[in-house]
């Protein structure tokens, strides 16, 4: 997919836009530091081996979790491993077209795969069968139903619901009874883009086309940084950016409890 | 043992459909959606179009092109299959898109696309059936204009019983399977494949028998159409 540039946005959408980041304002009447409302249900798939479906606003992602016996990385041979896809398929936008992987969807399943990844969330030393030989490999596969902007926070957080509640299939490989998948406590991601020097949080697709940046923070459970990625032509002051992540540690405290509940 | 005393291992009768849910309109972006539940299948279809056909060398200047993409999510099947198109959905997409055209009133429409995505998001037999009547109420939501709302549905052999909409272990251990899909005011075939063994006798009973079950499937995509606008209150 190419995420819709700035020249297919219309010019009076743009100017709307950008008269209501004047007075602080945002299309959908939010506040700068205002999530649309997120909705999380888990265990929706039953062939997966964890699930969950996401929605922030409109826009919907559904996360599967596949576990396969694999072999190990010659540098970890007694940890098992993980793999994170994305697919945006033409069903979630008129923007997205068929085909392979598009450099906008691997950025998102590599950003959400990092956070994930340097949390410890997923207990990796415990997924070994045989050291140097059979290892569980983890993918968590992203498949975006509805794309209203913010796929970076929707599929973060439907990846950590879904591998919250995953079991590891001891029974189809005939090791005895499935268990639960061992994980930490898990990261939370918060993005933030910057338009007409307005910085907000969970930009809908409006604010997303005309976005002249974009800023992703994954953290932990102690508020520390697991993960950032900048996005986009424009830039950050530094200020800005130690902001941004001020302000993450708040939402992002907010959204870790609707994970626990 | 697929069926016994006339009871199928799920508990079914031979003539009996797997439960089925259908919403329409459930996507915020699509022209037009529908998400369907039937046994354990859930599909998801979103409508795009008619909109401009690009590239412009594939346009028809007589009429709309009908372009149905059926994709399985990774997840959906127990072990993980590699996302993208392979040779059976490639296929799954050219008979579907086929046997929806057939009612679409493409005509109406030069030069453009009429774009059907129907992702498979939990797999159990049956998925291409449920994909297209999952279509059809999608284009429905669009308001694409259609001479009949198409319909589709299974029959098979299992132990030398005919039976309508075969699970996944009868799909495997069945001696047939053939999906119909049919305008059903007219029962015209807009779809019709078969793998396995029938006489031309089997054959007669099971196509009489998944039209019954087309015919019933219908009235199900027609409720969620009409569930959709019920929620318009008038004061």
């Amino acid at each position: 997919m190419d995420i819709p540039e700035v020249k297919r946005v219309s010019a009076v959408k743009r100017d709307h836009l950008a008269r209501l980041a004047k007075e602080g304002k945002r299309p959908d009447g939010r506040g700068p530091d205002e999530y649309r409302p997120i909705k999380i249900e888990r265990n929706v798939i039953k062939k997966a081996e964890g699930s969950a479906r996401v929605k922030i606003g409109n826009t919907m992602v559904l996360a599967g979790i596949k576990l396969e016996v694999g072999e190990p990385y010659p540098d970890s041979p007694e940890e098992g491993a993980m793999s994170t896809s994305a697919e945006l398929p033409p069903l979630a936008s008129p923007e997205f077209e068929p085909g392979p992987p598009k450099p906008d969807a691997i950025e998102l399943a590599r950003v959400v795969d990092r956070g994930i990844r340097e949390s410890k969330y997923i207990q990796l030393d415990k997924l070994c069968i045989e050291p140097g030989e059979k290892v569980w490999i983890v993918f968590i596969d992203l498949h975006i139903l509805d794309y209203d902007g913010n796929l970076f926070d929707a599929c973060s957080l439907a990846a950590s619901a879904a591998l919250q509640k995953a079991v590891i299939p001891n029974e189809r490989y005939g090791f005895g009874d499935n268990e639960p998948l061992p994980v930490t406590s898990p990261p939370v991601s918060c993005t933030f883009v910057k338009y007409e020097n307005f910085i907000v949080v969970d930009p809908n697709l409006d604010e997303e086309q005309i976005a002249q940046a974009r800023f992703t923070v994954a953290l932990d459970k102690n508020g520390d940084i697991r993960a950032m990625q900048k996005g986009l032509k424009g830039s950050f002051t530094i200020d800005e950016i130690k902001n941004n992540i001020k302000r993450a540690q708040i939402h992002a405290q907010k959204i870790r409890k609707l994970l626990e509940e | 043992m697929l069926i016994k005393d006339g009871i199928r291992m799920d508990g079914r009768k031979p003539d009996e459909l797997r439960p089925i849910k259908i919403e329409a309109g459930v996507l915020y972006r699509a022209d037009g959606s529908c998400y369907l539940e039937w046994g354990g299948n859930k599909i998801m279809a979103a409508v795009y179009g008619p909109r401009e056909a690009l590239p412009r060398h594939i346009q028809d200047p007589t009429k709309a092109i009908v372009n149905a993409r059926y994709n399985m999510a990774s997840f959906s099947v127990e072990e993980r299959k590699r996302p993208g198109p392979d040779r059976r959905s490639t296929e799954i997409s050219k008979v579907t898109s086929e046997a929806l055209e057939s009612v679409i009133f493409t005509e109406l429409f030069p030069r453009t696309t009429i774009d059907v995505c129907i992702e498979v998001l939990d797999a159990e037999a049956g998925t291409r059936c449920a994909g297209i009547t999952a279509a059809a109420v999608a284009l429905a939501d669009a308001g694409i204009p259609m001479r009949d709302l198409p319909v589709a549905c299974a029959a098979g052999k299992i132990d030398g019983t005919i039976v309508l909409d075969l699970s996944s272990e009868e799909d495997k251990e069945g001696e047939a399977d053939l999906p119909v899909a049919i305008a059903p005011r007219n029962e015209e075939i807009l779809l019709l494949q078969m793998d396995g063994h029938l006489t031309y006798k089997e054959f007669e009973e099971a196509l009489e028998l998944a039209i019954k079950g087309c015919k019933e499937v219908v009235k199900l995509q027609r409720k969620a159409l009409l569930n959709k606008y019920k929620t318009f209150e008038v004061e």
